[in-house]
């Protein structure tokens, strides 16, 4: 029954939706987290999506004989996160308990404008894969209706 | 007097079953709206709904010709036909990105929602069809 299978479409998109919220909220909650050295300091972090075949989505066994052509729903895995490259923001602040015998402190390379975008995405597509699961559920209990007066 | 169900029930029953399965093409493309490098993806609803009823090329021609799939004659018991009803991954087309973005993805989420949302109504349409013809069927049984 295909209807059954949108659920775990839908589903692990939401999961993976969620998912990149979270590494938005740690990334803007840690926005000003400064550290004395470049290892030390919080570096952005994004979630990277992947497409994956719904019958793998759902995280159950897997039988191969299941994955046909007609199967071609196909859900969202998370495959890792990536930390940002992007440079660092060393400022000199020798007042502050951390800095370096230099008198510099690292902050985050998190660009809070970009994490905002990044957030109002996540939540809009989680939106749509809610919406798609409350119709695909309209759809199935309307069939299950079938053949009764 | 027999019942047969496929002619009781015309175009419907394979309708249904066929707004079903694209309900869950049209989720995967929502799905992976931020997936990069995905390919959205959609089939011509009346093409393969007449490759499902059986219908040969003369048949349906008033369809557009592009995706029209040509029946095979088949003559002898052993013959195997073309127009049976499988879903097979060639019925499946990609679409033509409006606005192509960088990462590769071409789903264009309101194209999709828009999409799902009439394919949910043509389902209910499809639906309303097959439990007339149930409905139909049960009264003349009953022949109240």
């Amino acid at each position: 029954m295909s209807l059954m299978s949108i659920f775990d479409i839908s589903g692990s998109a939401m999961s993976a939706q969620s998912i990149r919220l979270n590494a938005t909220a740690s990334n803007m909650a840690n926005a000003n987290s400064a550290a004395g050295s470049a290892d030390a300091v919080y570096k952005a972090r994004y979630p990277v999506f992947s497409a994956v075949q719904s019958a793998l989505a759902g995280g159950g066994a897997v039988d191969p004989f299941a994955l046909q052509a007609a199967d071609s729903g196909k859900g969202v895995q998370v495959l890792g996160m990536m930390e940002s490259e992007a440079p660092l923001q060393p400022r000199y602040e020798p007042e502050h308990p951390l800095a370096d015998a230099d008198g510099y402190v690292f902050y985050p390379n998190v660009n809070v404008v970009e994490e905002m975008t990044n957030m109002i995405s996540s939540s809009r597509s989680f939106q749509a894969n809610v919406d798609v699961m409350s119709a695909a559920r309209t759809m199935m209990q309307r069939v299950l209706s079938l053949g009764q007066m | 007097m027999t019942i047969n169900f496929s002619n009781a029930l015309g175009v419907h029953e394979q309708a249904l079953l066929l707004r079903d399965q694209r309900s869950t093409i049209l989720a995967s493309n929502i799905a992976n709206t931020d997936t990069p490098g995905y390919k959205a993806r959609d089939f011509d609803f009346a093409s393969v709904l007449r490759g499902r009823m059986g219908m040969g090329a003369e048949e349906g021609l008033a369809g557009s010709g592009s995706t029209q799939r040509l029946a095979l004659q088949t003559s002898n018991a052993g013959h195997i036909s073309n127009t049976v009803s499988t879903f097979s991954d060639d019925d499946l087309l990609y679409r033509t990105p409006a606005q192509p973005s960088l990462d590769g993805n071409t789903v264009d989420e309101q194209l999709e929602n828009a999409a799902f949302a009439r394919n949910a109504l043509e389902h209910q349409a499809s639906f309303q069809f097959l439990n007339g013809k149930f409905t139909g069927l049960i009264k003349a049984l009953r022949g109240e």
